[in-house]
């Protein structure tokens, strides 16, 4: 493509002629304020915060959404453009909550920030403000709209890169909010609790639904015995929120600051993940053999099975039966480790660190309730709820020691640290679904052909005299992209990962807000974060899940067999159809 | 599907169809609600609900595209339909007030029914009577130099031909 010659700034620079003026101006270094754009949505143009001018236009120009052309020249800068940029900065502010201090986002919030640097330093105006109840009937997010700054980004995820479509614009002008339809309750719509729009949001319009206050009253409570459970990814992201870079692991000293908490045992999710995989990868060998309900479809995502109940209910029959790692702990916890260790599981409270808001739908899910009706996860805590906590205590984690998880429910293999990011359920599942169907040890445990932060790939695997066809999605455009193929019978598949949120879990709705001047959900974070996975696992002496001795003990001890009824009655659950149905 | 009271007939199905067939067919999604509000009086999510499924776009689409248009009404209309012209001859001579008034007395806002199901609340484009300003129209009856005052008198007029 031929070069266009533009000049930002009394700097001449040749740039593809596809882009935009603000994307040309980070090529010089300039890096124009903006806040209703993010580099993998739609442009919207909503904000105007990132005008320049443009010489011979007759008006300011939003650089987000004006294509560059032969020889324009702009102006990034000037006393009118920055003070317009104060302006209408400060005509968000006036119908805005003045409460930054008491508001979550206080510290990490895009318009606090832009406001700040900015100039804003005085508010001149009181003019009306619009009024609205906070929205709370989900347990994973809740709605504020009198904070909303109608940017869009929370309606443009749903609908581009979940394909959900459950928020809109409703009413107009002044009246206008952002709603499920008909401005109803979010646990009555189509949401899949992903909580993409909390971490899109740029205010604290859409946020988890809290669990910080009931996990402080259990760790207060001396009759209650309580358990912490960490998921893979949390390991690989919970620095970011004490300004370590990206991809720093933190395993033991995660375990150490939840100790210290005053948790009386810390387990691993990773020990759910590995009998996870040995039940999944015991279901996909029966599968194989009998030919039916192909391809496999992976459980663990939350958000995605929620989707599948309201976007695709006839592909329930193909999606692995197995519950969570997360509700397998839990299981495991309130039953077998109660009994071995001599607990009233009705006095365990087991607290669930999650990188994901939808697991607190999940836990709250009727499936997943112990004989005495108390649910097995009572708390899950969302990364940054954990990061809040641990600074609230004033516990310094980057300069504690490491410890080691509790046994036996914190001993994992590496197969189950990968389960964190994107085709690591996949590559953990393939591993001890390829010795089950050789019974030969596999040469090669990295299926490194699955190993991609892309959100939708297709592999074929040879495992012995057989070829399988697998594929993994992230973000749940992409998973309608790859049932409708399977719908269609174009292609046979025998196995495919899905997780809700973009890069799998690493990408989860639940994890840390990035660092000002960075974007949330940016593809290369999402990848050093995974990578530090796949270290932690290339690392370990036990990488496939069929070999951790502790789920070996397990089946000795309680369940037998993969797939016995006992193995069924606890680690297996049921999905179904859910209203209102999506639309496709 | 939910359980639903209110059913879109053949007409708006076979109109639907027909825009289906046709390049771009969610375009036509004010048009579908156009046919179903002329039929029923207005859009309730029920009607929503079912031209989402039948025509695949989703509900927050149509709710946003319901709500934004003042045309489209949200509520069954009431047996009487008041309507105040807000042209402006009327607003100059003091419509804004009457409307108000209206509002206060009945406690309902434009676009909304009285729970009773009798009253309804809109405010039109001139109707061209100015010379009668304000007007108020109930159904099709026509109310010329209405003020703020006489609107109690009014509603109970209508309620007592109602008894």
């Amino acid at each position: 493509m031929k070069k266009v010659k533009i000049t930002i700034d009394d700097k001449e620079i040749a740039v593809a002629p596809d882009i935009t003026i603000m994307q040309a101006a980070e090529q010089l270094g300039i890096k124009i304020p903006r806040l209703c754009y993010h580099p993998d949505l739609s442009l919207e143009g909503a904000c105007r915060v990132c005008i320049v001018n443009v010489e011979g236009w007759r008006t300011f120009a939003a650089s987000c959404a004006t294509r560059v052309s032969e020889g324009m020249k702009i102006q990034t800068n000037s006393p009118e453009i920055r003070q317009a940029r104060r302006d209408l900065i400060e005509l968000i502010l006036d119908n805005h909550p003045r409460e930054c201090q008491l508001c979550e986002r206080d510290g990490n919030c895009e318009l606090q920030n832009l406001a700040y640097s900015l100039g804003v330093r005085e508010r001149l105006f009181e003019g009306r403000r619009k009024r609205h109840d906070i929205e709370r009937s989900s347990p994973s997010v809740i709605r504020d709209a009198e904070k909303c700054i109608l940017c869009r980004r929370c309606v443009r995820v749903c609908a581009e890169v979940q394909g959900v479509f459950n928020l809109s614009q409703l009413y107009r002008g002044f009246n206008t909010v952002v709603a499920p339809a008909y401005e109803g309750p979010m646990n009555d719509s189509v949401c899949i609790a992903c909580g993409q729009c909390v971490n899109v949001c740029p205010v604290a319009s859409f946020l988890e639904n809290r669990s910080t206050d009931k996990v402080w009253e259990a760790l207060a409570d001396p009759d209650k015995h309580v358990v912490a459970q960490i998921a893979p990814s949390i390991r690989a992201a919970i620095g970011e929120g004490f300004n370590q870079p990206a991809g720093t692991a933190m395993t033991g000293q995660t375990v150490t600051a939840l100790r210290r908490l005053g948790f009386d045992a810390v387990f691993d999710t990773n020990f759910g993940a590995d009998m996870t995989i040995v039940e999944e990868a015991h279901e996909l060998v029966l599968r194989l053999e009998k030919n039916e309900h192909l391809p496999l479809l992976t459980s663990c995502s939350s958000g995605w099975i929620k989707f599948l109940e309201h976007f695709y209910p006839e592909m329930i029959p193909n999606a692995s039966s197995c519950k969570s790692p997360m509700s397998i702990v839990s299981t495991l916890l309130k039953t077998h480790y109660a009994e071995k260790q001599k607990i009233d599981p009705e006095k365990i409270y087991m607290v669930a660190i999650m990188p994901c808001v939808a697991k607190k739908f999940e836990a709250e899910r009727p499936e997943h309730r112990t004989d005495f009706g108390a649910p097995y996860t009572d708390a899950v805590l969302t990364t940054r709820e954990l990061i809040w906590m641990i600074k609230a205590y004033g516990i310094d984690i980057t300069n504690l020691p490491e410890e080691d998880f509790d046994t036996p429910l914190g001993f994992s293999s590496g197969a189950a640290d990968i389960f964190g990011t994107t085709g690591g359920v996949m590559e953990a599942a393939l591993r001890t679904a390829a010795e089950n169907l050789t019974g030969k040890p596999l040469d090669n445990l990295d299926f490194t052909g699955v190993r991609k932060t892309e959100g939708l790939r297709e592999a074929s695997i040879k495992i012995g005299d057989k070829e399988l066809n697998v594929a993994v999605a992230n973000g749940l455009t992409h998973a309608k992209e790859i049932l409708d193929k399977v719908k269609s019978g174009k292609k046979t598949f025998h196995l495919v990962e899905l997780m809700a949120c973009p890069g799998g879990c690493m990408g989860g709705g639940g994890q840390p807000y990035p660092p000002y001047g960075h974007h949330v959900l940016d593809r290369e974070v999402l990848k050093i974060r995974g990578e530090a996975l796949y270290h932690i696992d290339a690392k370990k002496q036990v990488r496939k899940s069929h070999e951790n001795p502790f789920v070996k003990k397990i089946y000795q001890q309680l369940l037998k067999t993969p797939g016995s009824d006992k193995a069924h009655k606890l680690l297996h659950t049921s999905y179904h159809a859910r209203e209102p149905r999506g639309i496709k | 599907m939910m359980e639903t009271k209110i059913h879109i007939d053949k007409d708006i199905k076979a109109f639907m169809d027909e825009c289906l067939q046709r390049d771009n067919p969610k375009s036509y999604l004010i048009a579908v609600l156009h046919k179903v509000q002329k039929k029923f009086g207005y859009l309730s999510p029920e009607h929503m609900d079912q031209v989402a499924q039948y025509m695949q776009i989703p509900t927050s689409t149509i709710s946003g595209v319901a709500t934004f248009y003042h045309f489209f009404r949200l509520q069954p209309r009431g047996k009487y339909a008041i309507s105040v012209c807000m042209g402006t001859a009327c607003f100059v001579k003091g419509a804004d007030k009457v409307l108000e008034s209206f509002k206060t007395e009945l406690g309902i806002d434009i676009g909304e029914t009285t729970q009773d199901g009798l009253f309804s609340l809109e405010n039109s484009r001139c109707l061209g009577v100015c010379a009668l300003a304000p007007v108020v129209t109930v159904n099709d009856k026509v109310y010329s130099n209405v003020n703020e005052k006489q609107v109690p008198d009014l509603i109970n007029r209508v309620r007592s031909e109602e008894e």
